[in-house]
């Protein structure tokens, strides 16, 4: 039966409908994968098999009775982020303990409604502040793809990294993630992966643990770009729950990606051909271009010229809001406590013992910029860089649809390999981060494989809720490049 | 832009964040290193533009001055790790 977590979204909802299988049975293939798969590729933080094929049960009913929703019983993985009801929430941190919320999160709610189904919690970096998955509390995660001829552990890369590697090992058919400053695109880059990260205001951040509230998106991470289509549907919502969630319709994705690139103007920005970028990449950027023209776009080069301060601004930003965002870990109305001998030393002995390294320098960072005498310096000078990044794209997006890019500057890299150094690991998000921090949407997709034998993926960058032209562009790409998956299941052995 | 020790106890104080002494010692250099990589926003003017506030054009949404929620108080301290008749406990503060 491990066949049929082979299928795609797409193909498994077809399968579902045609009665070819019940959900019951493609929920049982894909429990089954993950009790063989988890110790080795660590994935999944909380499994919940029982509640799966409860709610399996249910959409077998519904379909029977010709009630299937969009996502009818359809196994899912939902990143540790997004808060569960009655199932164990940690963003990976060991300061939420056995948090175990009592209300659900706006998005999964929306996968529920339309009928999907959770296999789990996915692992992540701890409060997704990572690019590797190496700060989860839970331990690392493992990718499901080895460069040829070693067995060397890889990174899955991060922050959704759980989320990355269950989808490109068969352990679920889709996974949501969440992307600051690259982790839903960085992550689907290194495992051959779709992710989308959607237009900042898109899908409602009501219910996920926040980490920098004005970077934050949900986004899903796929096996093909029509499975994001499908998934993104059902994700993005208006919530009058979250004051930044935006009042427009959700389009037909499906639909948008079906339409043909002719005549679609497509960017490619001079200043992302950066010092250190390898020669792979920089050959898998032409091919991009090859396809998309050849599918009967027209490509021009253009100027973004604020791009190399997208990352150093980023690393003011996104730490000042998360010292902000992660004051309410106090030990006091949920989580980890360690007792101290009054309520100061409690609150200070609980986060010293609830949050991890990186956490912990970020928060600090973020204290440090917002102190009395720098905010200005520091937050108030990136929030207005941060307008002219913004201002680089909406002059570009005069003459162009969209742009294309790689999503990461080099293949995927061994454990160790640069969690010792902060910056390095900061500049796995120099292609992505831009994105965030104009609050645009931006997608990544398979489209070619290193010397090494491991994914490589291209960004397509859209103008605000053109996440139609993304899916659209992003589908030529996977015509023409074909799917990646990794050449052995070894973690099913 | 250098970090002393000094001023990395000071900040993890603000953070209410207990740090040993080797970690202080050692995020003096990491928090150094990211600030001075930082630095490079200097070279940017930004004399005549304004901060970036909202990423997406639009008015900031107002609820109705209604009541729609509450009668939770069993859920809102089920996650605390002390609580007493639906109060938070926590070690006594004024003596």
């Amino acid at each position: 039966m491990t066949e049929l977590t082979k299928l795609t979204l797409a193909e498994a909802r077809k399968g579902l409908a045609a009665k070819d299988f019940t959900s019951k049975e493609l929920t049982e293939a894909h429990i089954a994968a993950i009790e063989k798969a988890n110790t080795a590729i660590n994935a999944f933080v909380l499994a919940t098999p029982e509640m799966a094929l409860e709610q399996a049960a249910a959409s077998d009913a519904r379909i029977a009775k010709g009630e299937a929703g969009a996502l009818e019983g359809l196994p899912l993985g939902i990143k540790d982020l997004f808060c569960t009801k009655g199932v164990r929430t940690t963003a990976c941190s060991k300061i939420l303990d056995d948090f175990t919320p009592t209300y659900e999160s706006t998005v999964t709610q929306n996968l529920w409604n339309a009928g999907a189904l959770m296999l789990g919690k996915l692992n992540n970096d701890e409060f997704a502040m990572g690019s590797s998955n190496e700060t989860s509390a839970f331990g690392p995660v493992v990718s499901p793809w080895r460069r040829k001829g070693s067995n060397a552990r890889l990174v899955p890369g991060g922050s959704s990294g759980g989320s990355s590697a269950a989808v490109a090992a068969d352990l679920c058919l889709a996974a949501t993630a969440t992307d600051t400053g690259g982790s839903i695109r960085q992550p689907a880059a290194l495992t051959g992966t779709v992710g989308i990260k959607p237009t900042y205001g898109r899908c409602s951040r009501w219910g996920i643990v926040a980490f920098a509230s004005s970077l934050d998106q949900a986004g899903p991470i796929a096996k093909t770009v029509e499975d994001c289509a499908i998934m993104l549907g059902a994700m993005a919502s208006h919530d009058p729950k979250d004051t930044t969630s935006v009042d427009l319709p959700v389009p037909d994705y499906v639909a948008q990606m079906k339409a043909s690139v002719k005549g679609l103007r497509v960017g490619v920005p001079k200043e992302y051909r950066v010092e250190g970028m390898s020669a792979e990449i920089g050959q898998l950027w032409e091919e991009g271009v090859a396809w998309l023209k050849a599918a009967g776009a027209t490509i021009r080069e253009i100027s973004l010229p604020h791009t190399k301060y997208a990352l150093p601004a980023y690393y003011i930003v996104a730490p000042a809001e998360a010292s902000s965002n992660l004051a309410r870990y106090d030990g006091v109305r949920y989580g980890l406590r360690v007792p101290g001998k009054d309520l100061i030393d409690t609150y200070e002995q609980t986060r010293a013992a609830g949050f991890g390294k990186e956490v912990k320098r970020r928060v600090l960072i973020g204290t440090y910029v917002l102190s009395a005498g720098y905010y200005d310096a520091y937050y108030l000078k990136a929030q207005k860089v941060r307008s002219l990044i913004k201002r680089d794209f909406d002059e570009a997006f005069r003459d162009i649809d969209v742009v294309l890019t790689p999503t990461t500057p080099s293949p995927a890299f061994a454990f160790g390999e640069k969690s010792g150094d902060p910056i390095a690991m900061y500049l796995e998000d120099i292609f992505t981060v831009t994105v965030n921090m104009a609050g645009l949407p931006g997608i990544s997709v398979p489209a070619g494989v290193s010397y090494e034998g491991t994914p490589l993926g291209l960004q397509l960058i859209g103008k605000p809720f053109d996440e139609g032209t993304l899916f659209r562009a992003a589908k030529v790409i996977e015509d023409a490049a074909g799917r990646f998956v990794p050449p052995e299941r070894w973690w099913l052995a | 832009m250098h970090v002393d020790q000094g001023t990395v106890r000071r900040v993890a104080r603000l953070a209410r964040l207990k740090i040993t002494d080797e970690e202080a010692k050692s995020l003096e250099n990491e928090i150094s290193v990211i600030l001075d990589w930082v630095e490079q926003l200097k070279q940017v003017d930004t004399s005549t533009v304004e901060p970036m506030t909202r990423v997406v054009a639009q008015e900031m949404k107002k609820r109705v001055d209604v009541v729609n929620d509450g009668a939770i108080a069993d859920d809102i301290v089920r996650n605390a790790p002390m609580t007493e008749d639906h109060y938070f406990v926590v070690p006594k503060v004024v003596e």
